[in-house]
């Protein structure tokens, strides 16, 4: 699976939406997610792609994309 | 003084989900206890059995996302909540909202969420980043704080905790906040949900669990000479409470009235009850007199009836202390011995029993007595339930700390 596709399904799952809501110029807020969400979320790409995201580095991840390209960086 | 009716309930206890399941359960005498289903017990444990919800799934009153993020107190709190208004039929809107108040008792919180979100992370010294729901998903007052964002209630919202005694506190303060005209309607009660290793290895330290393990059905035998100990149970009760006038004017059906509340504390010590039963005799008669009842209108007592040697020896006493000779004509039951002890919620369970009991006009049993104590020798409606009208129904709870506390409840007929 690649990364993209990864990181759409952990955003559906973890906020509840269908991973064809998951478009990449969606913002979190947009899909529904408050602060609390997105840290949840920002832990279950630790988690998922066993990587450590910094703080300063998790509060610019605001997009579907965001996170995409951010994830590509770190795994590749 | 204002009036203050009960006119909707909602319960999901061991016996089931929702108020027809847990009356049909509670009447016809069965026992909602078994092995733990919902961890992997291990060996160490001493107690491997319990009172749990057959087949709750919080996924019917909340999203994926949310049910994860809340413990299980929260799931049932919200199911027995929603459950309640519902069962009112009052509406909760724009032109009520401030008027409507949510105090639920809860006496230990989220221990399971304390143990999966937080003690893992602790044991893998994996600490440096926590899932943001710990705290919210967890705190006690986030019981009542979820019910409020649910049913758009906008009245005070907050958490009585007083162990075993906590939905009492939340029922007898919700029932001076409407007789003082500081709210119209009060959802309360209370909600626990703590099966898991933490809860059990710490109340097996204290000897306070029945260790009962090859007939976990017969386990919670309170009064009976063979009681060893409490059987822990999970779930929640929300009453729908409201002052008589508003009530009538929208056309409610009312279950019984909440006559009188009355609270004490033992000054004796932590856990064990004060012997003579002091502390709940005042608690009962404070509760009589504040609904201006006398002793020989009580025709029913929802006994604490824990199964703990301790109690139920010491409660049969301070009930002789208070009623005399109407003693005899008492019915006193202990539906913990279907149920398990819910902890902060069991006087919520208990309330909604004691208020369909003087509606439906049916007193629950106590089972599993198999051998009397000479100790514990009040009519305990052993093994079947039993018709009778009743006009003011007793429900007592003690807790930890020395807390006692008592509801009277009116019959509407």
């Amino acid at each position: 699976m690649s990364v993209q596709d990864k990181v759409i399904e952990i955003i559906a799952d973890q906020l509840g939406v269908s991973a064809g809501e998951v478009t990449p110029d969606k913002t979190f807020d947009e899909l529904g997610a408050d602060s609390l969400a997105v840290v949840e979320l920002v832990m279950a790409f630790e988690d998922e792609f066993d990587v450590e995201v910094e703080e300063s580095q998790a509060s610019e991840l605001k997009t579907v994309k965001a996170a995409i390209d951010f994830l590509n960086g770190l795994t590749s | 003084m204002k009036k203050v009716v009960v006119t909707g309930v909602g319960i999901v206890s061991p016996l089931g989900i929702g108020k027809q399941a847990n009356w049909d359960g509670v009447t016809s005498g069965r026992s909602g206890i078994g092995p733990i289903s919902l961890f992997e017990p291990d060996e160490g444990l001493i107690t491997k059995f319990a009172g749990e919800i057959p087949e709750f799934d919080a996924t019917h009153w909340l999203s994926k996302p949310e049910a994860r993020r809340y413990d299980r107190f929260l799931h049932v709190a919200l199911a027995a909540g929603l459950e309640a208004v519902e069962d009112s039929g009052l509406v909760i809107d724009d032109s009520n909202a401030q008027r409507v108040a949510t105090i639920l008792g809860v006496g230990l919180g989220g221990m399971p969420f304390l143990e999966e979100t937080i003690g893992q992370r602790i044991a893998t010294r994996k600490l440096r980043r926590v899932s943001p729901f710990f705290i919210p998903g967890l705190i006690a007052n986030m019981a009542p704080g979820l019910l409020s964002i649910y049913t758009g209630a906008r009245g005070e919202s907050w958490t009585a905790t007083s162990a075993c005694a906590s939905a009492n506190h939340a029922i007898g303060a919700s029932l001076r906040a409407l007789r003082s005209g500081a709210c119209d309607v009060a959802l309360t009660g209370g909600a626990e949900a703590v099966v898991c290793h933490t809860t059990i290895a710490g109340f097996n330290a204290m000897k306070a669990l029945s260790t009962r393990n090859d007939d976990p059905a017969t386990a919670s035998r309170p009064f009976d000479s063979g009681r060893d100990g409490f059987v822990l149970g999970e779930g929640a009760a929300v009453l729908v409470l409201e002052t008589e006038e508003h009530a009538q004017a929208r056309g409610a059906t009312v279950y019984a009235e909440v006559a009188g509340f009355g609270a004490t504390a033992d000054a004796h010590h932590i856990t064990a009850p004060r012997p003579d039963g002091d502390g709940a005799v005042q608690a009962m008669s404070m509760a009589l007199q504040d609904g201006g009842l006398a002793r020989e209108q009580v025709g029913y007592i929802n006994a604490h009836g824990t199964s703990t040697p301790a109690n139920d020896k010491m409660e049969t006493a301070a009930i002789r202390t208070l009623f005399g000779d109407h003693a005899e004509r008492l019915a006193v039951s202990s539906t913990k011995s279907m149920t398990g002890h819910l902890l902060g919620a069991a006087a919520a369970v208990e309330a909604v029993f004691s208020v369909m009991a003087l509606q439906q006009g049916i007193l629950p049993p106590t089972i599993n007595q198999f051998a009397s104590d000479p100790e514990c020798d009040l009519d305990y409606i052993p093994h079947q339930a039993r018709k009778a009208e009743v006009e003011v129904a007793l429900s007592n709870s003690l807790g930890f700390g020395g807390t006692n506390a008592a509801v009277a409840f009116r019959s509407a007929r």
